[in-house]
């Protein structure tokens, strides 16, 4: 295309084992890679918090085994309350950064946008071979601190000042589990933007000859999106982070402020704001609840639409919204913070564009709503994790409007409600976009089927036990039921042990099931039916070329494109369907003009 | 689904889109991405420091003479003008000239990081560290040595890559067009000096 850009992505296929498999160039291995990364790291996250409920669920249960892994957080198998904020902290950054963000954006995204934009790889791939390493050695880090004399760090994965700054006079893992913490966190940055450079290259300049911007499916749009939120939040908590780490080895003072005592010390520390740590930290914060769900949004689209057989109502208008989401998401971020001291005004000023983000939100959920209102919508797992997605978002947004009210949030702020809120919103919907977009391009990926019946099975059970799991949530959350204590034992506190016990039973139910889906993952991948090139009749790029695609994605020749992505059903057509590469002229004077 | 696959005999469209959207090349492009990453790490430092700025009530200003900062712009101001002769001469295929004005360009960045650290040796020198100063509140020097630390770490990489550049293009194997991309990141770093000097050396002034 450019003879600057051409050169970069005309690297032939490797043949060492390490060169294809390890150190790989070709973008779809890297996301590959950062899908195995994902899914150990979403085992890891899971376990925690089966940890975490059994010793909620049920005060002082003995856990066997448990003192293997901390001889000082689990003496005699019971975990003691530091440890259990301990393995929170763990659960909540393992999950945020390297599942959240890295599954749905990072594996899916670096698998497919290429490819549905016909490029043959990325511009960077040296960049994007960096961008896995360097986020893999980020989870190393993240993964070292459990075996650190003192633990990993308890601060909560916000890891809110002054408590992450001061060291280890603050907790047990306060010391080098945090510095293991930040250095994680910063390593993850500068994965995430070299990862967000290429995204926003390849889009805008490897697309095939035909493929305008308008022309790519809504899956690519949403990637590109996040790629530029990528950009700029990544880069913000990047110097957060190191500022931290100054604040813990180089005796600076940022975040801690003058005279502070804590366990009965005063700290040498002088002159920093603790409030300047979440400025920092949720100014990232915020636009990565939407860097991590937006890839969803556009998966789901792009899955639901398949299924439907015809376009979303409006394509732009979807596109349009989900880059809203993007620019507001910047704008909201002190509705964190509205108990944490900062002045009313800026509360009131936070919370008008914290009820306007829901605008371009129901939006969009409206979208989804009116196109599948009298479709025949083909069910396949695919299709169903779909709607359970759209299902999740709705169920957690619709609590979001109570919380962007600072005068109903001081009373549900940092309880289980607000617990209950994102965990629907953002985590389960995000990860029923990252099964959504594995039943569907798993074909693709590996040239075998997965399993439907298992699959089908997976989706009810999960979608069940997520209710059960999470709704229980807001009411205890209404109850008062303040997050992050370890043990129930105030008298308000204590009529809800059942309800957290009935909890602790579906999430470990609940978790159970996920063996289905690993089972079904990888026996499919070794023994599954082979996959045909386009066994869900699509339209986009990479339903045209083989199953698994060859190493420059689309063999000898170059795709042409030479319609919209979703040519679904359209009259006097074919075939149902008429995919982007095919020349067939489409004649459909009713579209939008 | 939209006019674009109409065309006007009917024919399919592909042809109409042949040119890309955007013309720009893949690493220029990636370059501007960068400086606005970057941007966002340099606003995230200059907002903190404004924010521990307003917090503290007698915020210390103990420098007197502007004539070392003075030097040093000038110098990081006529080094982005040398890089601009530069890619004039690569652009007219003048190799040895625009290989020149690199050096020249990477030069005056060194003088700008020398004159940079021997400042930052005087004011150790007069107690002045990232955890304490003679002046007032610690956060001083923290926020002088991280700021001005990030943006000289910002030269010393620009001068490497100016002299890496330089080389590779004398050898052939880099073009103008990678002049001009090393070209962007040297006038962003000179540009964020730009905000630098009058958030850290000019509002620190002693009346």
């Amino acid at each position: 295309m450019h003879d600057m850009s051409a050169h970069a992505v005309h690297h032939g296929a490797p043949t060492s084992f390490i060169r294809k498999h390890i150190f790989s160039l070709d973008h779809k291995v890297i996301g590959k890679q950062y899908y195995a990364l994902a899914l150990v790291a979403v085992v890891v996250g899971m376990v925690l918090s089966w940890l975490m409920r059994l010793h909620l669920g049920f005060a002082n249960f003995a856990i066997p085994g448990l003192h293997l892994l901390s001889k000082n957080g689990a003496p005699g198998d019971i975990m003691t309350p530091e440890y259990y904020l301990q393995l929170m902290t763990m659960h909540g950054t393992i999950m945020v950064f390297f599942v959240l963000t890295t599954a749905p954006f990072a594996a899916f995204g670096n698998f497919f946008l290429p490819i549905q934009t016909g490029a043959e790889d990325m511009p960077f791939p040296h960049f994007n071979m960096m961008s896995f390493w360097v986020t893999f050695t980020g989870f190393l880090f993240l993964v070292a601190s459990f075996f650190v004399s003192d633990g990993p760090t308890l601060g909560g994965w916000t890891q809110y000042a002054p408590l992450s700054a001061v060291g280890a006079v603050s907790g047990p893992g306060q010391g080098t589990g945090v510095v293991l913490w930040a250095f994680s966190i910063a390593f993850f940055c500068v994965g995430q933007l070299f990862g967000s450079l290429n995204f926003i290259t390849t889009t805008l300049d490897m697309r095939c000859k035909g493929m305008s911007l308008m022309r790519l499916p809504l899956s690519a749009w949403a990637w590109f999106i996040t790629s530029i939120m990528g950009l700029t939040a990544f880069a913000v908590l990047m110097p957060a982070v190191i500022l931290l780490i100054l604040d813990h080895v180089a005796g600076t003072s940022f975040f801690v402020s003058s005279n502070l005592v804590i366990n009965d010390q005063v700290l040498p520390h002088s002159g920093g704001s603790t409030l300047l740590w979440q400025h920092l930290f949720w100014f990232f914060g915020h636009p990565e609840v939407y860097i991590a769900i937006i890839p969803g949004m556009g998966i789901v689209s792009h899955i639901l639409i398949t299924n439907m057989r015809r376009p979303m109502l409006s394509h732009r208008v979807l596109i349009y919204s989900m880059g809203a989401l993007a620019v507001l998401s910047y704008m909201v971020y002190g509705h964190h913070m509205f108990v944490s001291g900062m002045n009313p005004v800026s509360s009131l000023a936070f919370s008008f564009p914290t009820l306007v983000i829901t605008i371009p939100s129901t939006i969009i959920v409206l979208i989804w709503l009116g196109s599948l209102y009298g479709s025949k919508l083909r069910i396949n797992t695919a299709s169903l994790f779909g709607l359970g997605f759209i299902s999740m978002f709705i169920s957690g947004g619709v609590s979001g409007f109570f919380l962007a009210q600072p005068s109903i949030d001081i009373l549900l702020h940092a309880t289980y409600f607000v617990v209950g809120h994102f965990h629907l919103v953002m985590a389960v919907a995000a990860i029923f976009g990252i099964f959504g977009g594995t039943y569907f391009w798993f074909p693709k990926m590996t040239g075998r089927m997965m399993n439907e019946s298992l699959g089908k099975l997976h989706f009810w059970l999960t979608f069940v036990g997520a209710y059960l799991i999470f709704m229980p949530f807001h009411y205890l959350g209404i109850a008062g039921n303040v997050r992050r204590y370890q043990a129930f034992v105030d008298d308000y506190l204590i009529p809800l042990i059942p309800v957290h016990k009935f909890i602790t039973v579906a999430a470990l139910a609940t978790g159970a099931v996920q063996l289905i889906f690993i089972y079904n993952l990888i026996y499919s991948r070794f023994w599954g039916a082979p996959a045909p090139d386009n066994p869900w009749q699509g339209t986009s790029l990479e339903w045209s070329t083989a199953t698994p695609p060859p190493h420059n994605n689309f063999g000898d020749k170059m795709p042409v494109v030479y319609h919209d992505p979703y040519q679904y059903s359209v009259e006097g057509a074919s075939s149902d369907f008429i995919m982007q590469t095919s020349p067939e002229p489409v004649h459909s004077a009713d579209e939008e003009k | 689904m939209s006019q674009a696959d109409l065309t006007m005999h009917g024919h399919p469209s592909a042809e109409v889109m042949s040119e890309p959207a955007f013309s720009v090349p893949a690493k220029k492009m990636a370059m501007w991405l960068f400086i606005i990453a970057d941007t966002a790490t340099f606003a995230g430092c200059l907002v903190a420091y404004g924010f521990v700025r307003n917090a503290t009530p007698d915020w210390p200003r103990p420098f007197h003479s502007i004539t070392n900062v003075a030097i040093m712009t000038f110098v990081l101001l006529t080094s982005s003008l040398t890089m601009l002769f530069a890619l004039h001469s690569a652009q007219r295929s003048e190799k040895s000239g625009a290989f020149r004005w690199m050096m020249i360009t990477a030069l005056l960045g060194a003088v700008f990081a020398i004159l940079h650290i021997r400042e930052w040796l005087g004011l150790i020198g007069e107690g002045v560290t990232i955890f304490h100063n003679p002046y007032g509140t610690p956060l001083f020097g923290a926020v002088f040595f991280s700021v001005t630390g990030l943006h000289l770490l910002h030269v010393t990489g620009g001068v490497i890559a100016l002299v890496a550049v330089g080389i590779r293009y004398m050898g052939g194997r880099y073009k103008a067009d990678d002049l001009e991309v090393t070209g962007l990141y040297w006038h962003f770093v000179d540009l964020v000096w730009m905000f630098v000097v009058p958030l850290m050396y000019l509002l620190n002034m002693s009346h």
